[in-house]
């Protein structure tokens, strides 16, 4: 089997290719034998490089170039003037002898554009064949000595890349991940070395002609490269980039072997080695005859082998890396061993940890050899020939990050969210506010059908922007308001077509014909645009503003400014915990920081206070007052608000009584015995005070137990884990009764959305008391066995963040799009009382609605399809406001377009929500299984009708798409459709929900963590550490790692890791005497400690809530939990791991094809 | 004759019992036939200034149906140390506290002078008294200042130990707890939601004293119970709290649109106070007091609809039977009456508005618990000022003149059976041998509760004479009745009042001179006018007008002087003169004529009548004038036209209203300014004295009546001229025109008139 990697980017590509090119001609010649082993051991980090450049270039980054998305890329989103020659060139070759070596060159050729890309990525390249990659930079002098010319090392790393790219092009139209089939061709890891060495050469003369040609240029493109290399060598440091690798592949290969025999039971059986006979057909793995032979036996061996000293190490490589990873299953012993001595060794567990890499990639080289010694078959997918998230971001962050983008041109991909790249609004929607899964879409309903790939809109109408860039633009248009169709009411916008010499528009949506009225009549120039365009936001930009008329108010009455009341729980439970003193006293300076529109001096929205037990106690804060005054209202069965006046006060006002107030509070109910609560009177109770001050508001719920007491909405606990796997599971999502959704319809009405911050100890039926919040746009916080000490922080920086951030009120939100596709679905914290309007008591600016896109018609390729989203809202200072977004799509008659311009990322966020939303009504096996058949259906299609032909037995993904599997499998693990047993049925709840208002940034870290090993940070430069896969064979013991997934914040201590680094860290002498109920890093005057709180720091402003920090010890009991967020290893819940994953969808597609 | 007045007069001094025949009729048929019933007017309360009560338990016939008290009407055997109960003849052993009895030494309950006595019994725990405020907080500002004065100011006249509470209502209803310090508390409730009273309780954290929900600080006291310390406080401890909160109350914050009227929760804020009591103090003395300043608008219990457009009801409305709320108003509150009554705690109602605030529907809550009514124009007059500081009046020994929970017992002799009573009271269901199965007024029983009652409540009692006629009585003999009183003094104190009265049984067709010399006119026409309002209560106006008429009728022609068919011969002897004059004055009175009179007015004024004691009960029925004029001291005169002189000053006492009424040349000489110029000191002397006279009714007067000055032409001068008897109207010619009296305009019968009627239908054959 053979994997193919593409990277992403284009341009790197571009470069790479002619180091590819170059190097496999090299490479072939006689590295591989030679310098494989020498690299390994020479020098590791620079052998490395070395190393891998010279020998998997070779073979690998040949085939892996081609068949990688380089070509892709450079397609589509490159178009940088390199890429033109290549693409020419790249597909050429591979058309004609590409497939084999594309195949079989793939999995080497992701690896290489890595770690071209990686000059930082050197983690990332750190991957089997990019590890390699990654040193060639660092290894730059060793190239030198070893084999190439300086130049060709630079070139090749350059190369590398590129080729791939045109690999990729020639392999698949668009992109070519492909895995070879095991019969055929070389299968997986092994096969790609082994597969390919057999293709590729004639591929690699191929290519390398092309390369060469293409080389020239590309030399000068090499310029970079060099630079890139300085980079590499820093980041190439032996120690840092080699131990992590080593680790990761030792443990990889032991969980692969594990993996193999569950693996069998899902899909690809053909992974025990065992079996390996019959399964190397099934799988890609055993490319090689060679293979099947040494198969089981001979990875046994390697095992053997590779135990030894790294000097046996090099020699076996190929095998031990291979072999250790899929065929050993039998001893995880021995992988281990080989795993320690490689970190013991420290820089030589780096070296080896490439040389695994190597050997896997390598088989092929023991081929060539005729190497029998790396008998070491490589059956199953060396998990570092698959591609890897990790180098498709920096790929895309390096690529993409460093320019502008600009919004002007019709269907153009964004980079990605992982990206930090600023936007410029030139007519289309910053992709901050929305994200589609393609921007190329199918112009009829039978190809949308065919591909199966859901067209989604995943929209964040008030998202944040960077200070860089500016914020919408307020358009007035007086009292006759914003300009419409007629037809189809969509704004004015920048796709608008006036005719008639300005007299007239023409919707752009519906084709209506409308007056333009006279107040906003304007000529237009010879071009056919209005003279004021760029005077005008609205016919000039994607994202603005208007201002609306009273038409646009409830009742035509224009709305006063929002209010928010603070409802706090003041049971037992919730005065025992210190809870209720650390509100109130945390409210007394957080109501300076209400959210305040522009320029206005002071907010304008007005607060009240309510506590709660079993009947709730509103206060009268008015200003007049000497003291607040409580009022009860125990008739909770018919809720209402028993005072009018002072219960909603401005803060400046009645500073000093509400001061009095939450000092008093915490007093009053210290003695309270009191442990039952209520909850939906409190919420009506909220929504009434609204009502009677007629504005819209968010109350601000503090709740700590399953509300028992004797009223509405009363809820038992009906808690039941045997429900799990069974038909009744999806109870455990539906709120128990049907109240709370009428409730929440109550509170959409008035503009009541609900924020709700739970305590609890025990089972509260999040699922339940969730509706309302979910269904006015409110957000839950959850804070299980709340402890002061240990979650004061969190809750009150959640607590600051949800007060202060912008927000609107009373929100509607309609999407229009052009004719011949219709918004059918919606995803989100919303309701809907009709198909087409989402509204919103409350939106805020983290909240995300996905919406999905259904065709009633033919689109056409000349006119494109546009979406306008239209965000009626009410603004905290009482303004009413639409906020519109227009975007403009490619249409295409051809599934390749679609494909080349998907967005993985935004695909999963659409897949995720719309799995989370389906266990609510079917069993969760039946949504996983949908999953894994659209997935299937939507790769099948793709290497149905846009792959080049090739063996059915290659796994071919499109470039865009290379990611999916993995992300795919992270979704299908994730708590809420496979819960482990530390799960609750609340967090279960509590996710769903949570995932649902998620952006794709928030998706895409959640579902695949961000593993930062924070070890290797440098801490003289405020940059992150660059992250790697989440795999425990990642991890060193002698490291000390961060992972964060946007609710947790895992510091993972490896056993071994330096005094030093724990002193520094975390002020204690021994990795022993690290506490794990540290919820904060203890403050230290050092660099690392000061570095490592930075990076806390900076990730827990990047997230919308504050992360917990917790402290996991490696062999600790707490790393059960942390194991559960390496995604790429199998689960304990029964989640496939990564490989197997791959594998099981393979045979999917494959039963699709055939 | 005299002889009668003054036995009359003396018994009524000593036992506060009035009847209307102080010889009885010996049989059922002869008691018919004299057609005013058997019945008295009893004052169980009087305040005696000789009496001084004895504080030990009284003796009780042993008797378990009878239980009467040991009275001075006993027959005793001082060797055997036994007493004969005169009611059932049961002989009784004394206990034997009573060894040492003899002729020489008897115990005051048998001497003659102490036919009425007073004990002091050690009952129970002595709770405080307790003073729940219901305060309307929808009122225009300066009435809720003035309200919220008057409040203030009553704490300070309060017993020290008494418990206060305090419930305010508008919207919405809100129970203010009294305990703590910092953050004043209160519950609230919905107004438009009626609650029972475990839902009070529960909602008020009252039903599980063991925890409650919320305390402010450890204050409580462990003697002290918890929960009612809550809401109800000792006047003393609270006193500096309540006041500021009583300051700081504010008009009910919800807005009112144009054209509505605030909403009120009336119904649902009595209900709440009665619930609140009924879970902490049941039985034991206390007062709700409703100070409410409209009609209820909202919820259970509401009169009127919040819109302005629609006016409240009118008895135009009730007539057509238009008045959409009121049945079920009046059930809410009826229902609240008789709960409250249960629990012997007593309603007041001050309602003080311009318009109607509901009284009509409210009026049960005070009649059927004995509390008080007072209906003012706002609570910024002297009249609500004044009529609620003189609820917490003293009597001369300095003790309140409100006492709580009483229950009323009688007793009757055999001959005689209990009928019925009309006062402030609900009957206790207690069946006995001596409840007649015919009733009049509140029957079907022998004990009533009165749950709040004063040294002038006084209710009407009547009997029915069941001997019969074949059965005659023994000559000489004596039918008794004993009234026990139990009640709580404001002092706390329990104590119990017997009455025992006897008197003697005549056969009408051989004595009937002695009957007839025994009738008290006076007791007679404010009995038969209870009856009459009662009815009125429940009948429809004419109805009642006609069966009073007919009563007059056949009286008179039971007891009158005459030739048949000779209306000339006409004559009544002393003792039935007056009543056929009382009569027709009742007929125009406010209580049985509603023309004019708004709902809530009749109701007013019947709740008034139906308690006040006789002579109270007299002037409203025939209000008092009196004149002033140079040509003598000031006299009495008649109810008349006629007495309406241009040289006259008329003080006129309704009971509700004082009036001053210069007469013509009186006024001018004022406008003149003749008072002030010290030659006509005289003038200005006869100016003063009515003034002065007036001054003294309203300082002893409760409710404070409206006092008014006005003069000859003065459009005030209607409520002097809607009560005197028409005798010249612009009808009658050979008045007109005259110099004396003045003529009113109006088509109502004049006394004249309406006797030469009542001769012509006495004398007629044909009735």
């Amino acid at each position: 089997m053979s994997v193919n990697q593409q990277a992403h980017t284009g341009p790197p590509y571009g470069q790479p290719q002619p180091g590819y090119q170059g190097y496999q001609q090299p490479a072939y010649g006689g590295q591989p034998l030679p310098g494989v082993p020498q690299s390994q051991y020479g020098a590791y980090n620079g052998p490395m490089p070395g190393y891998q450049q010279p020998v998997p270039p070779q073979g690998y980054f040949p085939s892996l170039g081609f068949p990688s998305k380089g070509s892709p890329v450079s397609l589509n989103s490159d178009t940088s003037s390199l890429a033109p020659n290549f693409i020419g060139s790249l597909r050429a070759p591979p058309t004609s002898g590409a497939p084999p070596p594309a195949s079989g060159a793939s999995l080497p050729s992701g690896h290489l554009p890595y770690s071209q890309f990686g000059h930082g990525d050197v983690q990332n390249g750190i991957p089997a064949s990019t590890a390699p990659m990654q040193r060639p930079p660092a290894s730059q002098p060793f190239l030198p000595g070893s084999a190439p010319t300086p130049v060709s090392q630079t070139s090749t790393f350059q190369q590398y890349g590129h080729p791939p790219a045109s690999v990729q092009q020639l392999s698949n139209h668009m992109a070519g991940m492909t895995i070879g089939s095991t019969t055929a061709s070389a299968p997986p890891p092994a096969g790609l070395g082994y597969g390919p060495p057999t293709s590729v050469p004639p591929v690699s003369g191929s290519f390398s002609a092309t390369g060469s040609g293409l080389y020239t240029p590309y030399t000068a493109s090499q310029g970079p490269p060099p630079t890139s290399v300085s980079q590499g060598l820093p980041l190439a440091q032996p120690p840092y980039p080699g131990q992590p690798i080593s680790t990761q592949r030792l443990p990889t290969q032991v969980p692969g072997f594990a993996p193999p025999p569950s693996s069998a039971g899902i899909g690809p059986s053909s992974y025990p080695p065992t079996t390996g006979a019959p399964r190397p057909p099934t799988m890609p793995g055993p490319p090689l005859p060679g293979q099947t032979v040494a198969g089981p036996p001979v990875s046994q061996p390697n095992h053997v082998s590779s135990p030894p000293p790294p000097s046996t190490m090099s020699g076996p490589h190929p095998g031990p890396p291979m072999s250790g990873l899929h065929g050993p299953p039998p001893p995880p012993t021995h992988p281990p061993q080989p795993g320690y001595q490689m970190q013991q060794n420290g820089s030589f567990g780096q070296v080896r940890g490439p040389q695994p890499n190597y050997g896997g990639a390598y088989p092929g080289t023991p081929n060539y050899g005729s190497q029998p010694g790396p008998p070491p078959p490589p059956k199953r997918l060396d998990p570092d020939s698959i591609p890897s998230p990790i180098q498709v971001i920096e790929d895309d962050r390096s690529n993409r990050g460093s320019e502008p983008f600009v919004t002007g041109v019709r269907g153009q991909v964004p980079p990605l969210v992982t990206t930090n790249f600023l936007v410029k609004d030139q007519g289309n929607a910053s992709p901050r506010y929305i994200r589609c899964t393609s921007y190329n879409i199918p112009c009829t309903s039978d190809m949308a059908k065919q591909s199966q790939v859901p067209l989604a809109a995943v929209i964040k109408p008030l998202a944040t922007l960077p200070p860089e860039e500016t914020l919408p633009y307020l358009v007035d248009h007086g009292e006759s308001g914003p300009v419409r169709c007629n037809r189809c009411k969509a704004y004015m916008c920048p796709f608008m077509q006036f005719i008639e010499g300005g007299r007239r528009f023409q919707c752009c949506f519906c084709s209506c014909v409308t007056e333009v009225p006279p107040h906003y009549f304007q000529h237009l120039d010879h071009t056919g645009k209005r003279v004021d365009f760029y005077d005008r936001p609205e016919l000039s930009l994607g994202s603005y503003e208007f201002l609306a008329t009273v038409d646009y108010c409830k009742n035509n009455k224009f709305p006063s400014p929002p209010a928010f009341i603070f409802m706090i729980d003041v049971s037992y439970n919730a005065m025992k915990s210190g809870l209720v003193r650390l509100i109130c006293e945390e409210l007394k300076s957080l109501l300076d920081y209400l959210p305040r529109e522009g320029n206005m001096e002071e907010s304008a929205i007005r607060v009240g206070f309510v506590t709660y037990n079993k009947v709730l106690h509103f206060y009268n804060v008015k200003s007049s007052l000497a003291q607040p005054q409580m009022m009860v209202v125990s008739d909770v069965a018919d809720m209402f608000v028993p005072l009018l006046d002072g219960f909603l006060v401005n803060v400046n006002e009645s500073r000093t009584v509400i001061a009095s107030l939450l000092d008093q509070i915490p007093e009053m109910f210290a003695d309270t015995r009191e442990t039952e609560t209520v909850f939906a009177p409190v919420i009506q109770a909220g929504l009434e005070a609204l009502k009677a001050a007629e504005c819209a508001g968010k109350l601000f719920i503090f709740h700590t137990s399953l509300p028992v007491a004797e009223a509405p909405g009363k809820l038992k606990n009906r808690d039941d884990k045997k429900l799990i796997n069974t038909d009744k599971e999806k109870t455990l999502f539906q709120p128990q009764t049907s109240f709370y959704n009428n409730l929440a319809k109550d509170c959409v009405a008035q503009g009541c959305c609900v924020d709700l911050f739970l305590f609890p100890n025990q089972y509260l039926d999040v699922a339940t008391l969730g509706v309302v919040t979910y269904q006015t746009g409110g957000s839950i916080y959850k804070y299980a066995y709340f402890q002061l000490e240990t979650d004061q922080d969190r809750f009150l920086n959640d607590l600051r963040r949800d007060v202060q951030k912008e927000v609107g009120f009373d929100a509607v939100m309609r999407v229009r799009t052009s004719t011949g596709i219709r918004a059918t679905d919606f995803f989100g914290a919303f309701y809907m009382s009709n198909t087409t309007d989402v509204e919103m008591a409350g939106l805020d600016c983290d909240k995300t609605i996905t919406v999905e896109f259904k065709h009633d018609d033919k689109l056409s390729e000349d006119s494109g399809a546009l979406l306008q989203c239209a965000l009626l809202y009410t603004s905290c200072a009482g303004q009413r406001r639409l906020r519109i977004h227009n975007l403009s799509l490619n249409c295409c008659t051809q599934l390749a377009d679609l494909y080349r311009n998907c967005e993985t990322d935004t695909l999963i966020n659409y897949l995720a929500k719309y799995a989370y939303r389906g266990v609510l009504s079917s069993p969760v096996k039946t949504v996983r299984d949908a999953l894994i058949n659209q997935c299937a259906q939507i790769l099948a299609c793709y290497r149905k009708n846009c792959a080049s032909p090739s063996s059915a037995g290659q796994l071919i993904l499109p470039e865009c798409m290379k990611l999916l599997p993995v992300y795919l499998n992270c979704v299908l693990k994730s708590d809420v459709l496979q819960p482990g047993p530390e799960v609750t049925t609340d967090d279960r709840a509590y996710i769903r929900q949570l995932v649902t208002s998620m952006d794709v940034a928030e998706t895409n870290v959640f579902f695949y963590p961000r593993l930062l090993p924070l070890t290797k940070a440098d801490v003289d430069s405020d940059s992150l550490p660059a992250a790697i896969r989440n795999s425990e064979e990642r991890l060193s013991k002698g490291d000390i790692y961060l992972l964060e997934n946007g609710l947790n914040i895992f510091v993972w201590v490896g056993v071994n890791v330096q005094q030093g680094l724990i002193q520094n860290l975390f002020g204690v002498s021994s990795f022993s005497q690290i506490s794990n109920a540290l919820s904060t890093l203890p403050v230290l005057e050092n660099p690392f400690s000061k570095k490592v709180r930075s990076i806390v720091d900076m990730l827990q402003v990047q997230r919308s809530r504050y992360m917990k920090l917790i402290i996991v010890k490696q062999e600790d009991k707490l790393e059960m939990l942390f194991k559960h967020f390496l995604v790429e290893d199998k689960s304990l819940s029964g989640g496939a791991s990564y490989v197997d994953f791959l594998c099981h969808m393979h045979k999917e597609i494959r039963q699709l094809l055939s | 004759m005299a002889t009668y007045l003054e036995f009359i007069q003396q018994n009524e001094e000593r036992d506060g019992v009035r009847f209307s025949w102080n010889v009885w009729p010996s049989s059922r048929l002869e008691a018919t036939r004299m057609v005013v019933p058997l019945a008295c007017l009893l004052t169980p309360l009087k305040e005696r200034l000789d009496l001084p009560p004895v504080q030990y338990e009284p003796v009780l016939c042993s008797r378990p149906t009878c239980k009467a008290v040991l009275n001075p009407l006993c027959q005793v055997d001082y060797r055997a140390k036994l007493w004969a109960c005169n009611f059932c003849f049961q002989r009784n052993q004394f206990p034997p506290a009573y060894a040492g009895i003899s002729e020489v030494n008897q115990p005051a309950e048998l001497m003659p002078q102490f036919s009425t006595i007073e004990y002091i019994v050690q009952r129970g725990p002595q709770t405080p008294l307790i003073f729940l405020y219901v305060v309307d907080t929808c009122l225009e500002e300066e009435d809720l200042q003035a309200l919220k004065e008057s409040l203030q100011m009553s704490l300070s006249l309060l017993p020290a130990d008494a418990l206060v509470g305090l419930i305010t209502f508008g919207r919405m209803v809100q129970v203010h707890e009294l305990s703590c310090e910092g953050i004043s508390k209160s519950y609230v409730f919905r107004g438009t939601k009626d609650l029972t009273a475990k839902q009070i309780q529960d909602m008020l954290g009252l039903s599980k004293p063991a925890v409650p929900i919320q305390q402010g600080r450890p204050l409580q006291t462990p003697e002290q119970p918890v929960i009612s310390s809550r809401f109800l406080q000792p006047v003393h401890k609270i006193d500096m709290n309540l006041t500021d909160l009583l300051g700081e109350l504010q008009r009910d914050p919800w807005p009112v649109t144009q054209g509505n009227r605030p909403l009120r929760s009336t119904g649902v804020a009595l209900s709440i106070a009665v619930g609140l009591l009924e879970g902490t103090f049941p039985n034991t003395g206390a007062r709700i007091m409703l100070f409410t300043g409209g009609p209820p608008t909202q919820g259970p219990g509401m009169v009127v609809g919040d819109e302005l457009k629609t006016p409240i009801r009118s008895w135009h409305d009730i007539e057509k039977d238009n008045a959409r709320f009121m049945k079920k108003a009046t059930k809410h509150y009826e229902t609240l009456a008789n709960r409250t009554a249960a629990n012997g705690h007593c309603i007041d109602i001050y309602a003080c508005a311009l318009d109607q605030t509901g009284l009509l529907e409210m009026k049960c809550c005070a009649n059927l618990t004995g509390g008080h009514m007072v209906m003012g124009d706002s609570f910024n007059t002297s009249l609500f000022k004044q009529t609620f500081q003189r609820v917490f009046n003293k009597g001369f020994n300095g003790e309140f003149r409100m006492a709580f929970g009483a229950s009323l017992d009688v007793k009757t002799s055999r001959e005689l059976k209990i009928a019925g009573a009309i006062g402030p009271c609900v009957s206790l269901n207690v069946k006995g041998p001596c409840v007649s199965e015919n009733e009049l007024g509140i029957g079907g029983t022998s004990q009533w509760k009165i749950c709040s009652l004063d040294p002038s409540t006084t209710l009407a009692i009547y009997f029915e004479v069941v001997n019969q006629h074949n059965a005659p009585i023994p000559q000489g003999g004596r039918g008794a009745v004993q009234f026990v009183t139990q009640y709580q003094h404001s002092s706390t104190q329990k104590r119990i009042r017997v009455t025992t009265i006897a008197r003697n049984w005549a056969d009408a067709q051989s004595q009937l001179q002695h009957i007839e010399a025994a009738f008290d006119q006076e007791a007679a026409a404010v009995l038969m006018a209870r009856l009459g309002v009662y009815r009125a209560e429940s009948e429809e106006g004419p109805d009642v007008l006609r069966w009073l008429d007919r009563q007059l009728i056949r009286l008179c022609q039971k007891f009158g002087q005459y030739n048949k068919d000779d209306p000339n011969s006409f004559r009544l002897s002393e003792s039935f003169s007056l009543y056929p004059q009382f009569m027709f004055h009742l007929r125009r009175s406010p209580f049985l004529q509603v023309f004019n009179n708004s709902p809530d007015e009749s109701s007013y004024y019947r709740h008034h009548f139906a308690r006040q004691d006789l002579t109270q009960s007299l002037i409203m029925i025939q209000p008092i004038l009196y004149a002033y004029s140079f040509h003598g001291p000031p006299e009495p005169v008649l109810l008349d036209s006629s007495s309406i002189l241009p040289d006259r000053i008329l003080l006129m006492d309704t009971f509700f209203q004082i009036v001053i009424y210069l007469g013509e040349t009186i006024a001018q000489w004022q406008k003149a300014g003749y008072q002030d110029m010290p030659e006509y000191e005289n003038f200005k002397h006869l100016l003063q004295a009515p003034l002065d006279d007036a001054q003294e009714i309203l300082q002893t007067r409760f409710p404070m009546p409206r006092y008014i000055h006005t003069e000859h032409g003065g459009s005030q001068a209607r409520f002097l001229l809607s009560k005197v008897n028409p005798s010249q109207t612009h009808n009658n010619l050979y008045a007109w025109g005259q110099e004396s009296g003045a003529p009113i305009l109006t088509d109502d019968v004049s006394l004249q008139v309406f006797m030469d009627h009542l001769k012509k239908l006495a004398v007629s054959s044909a009735s």
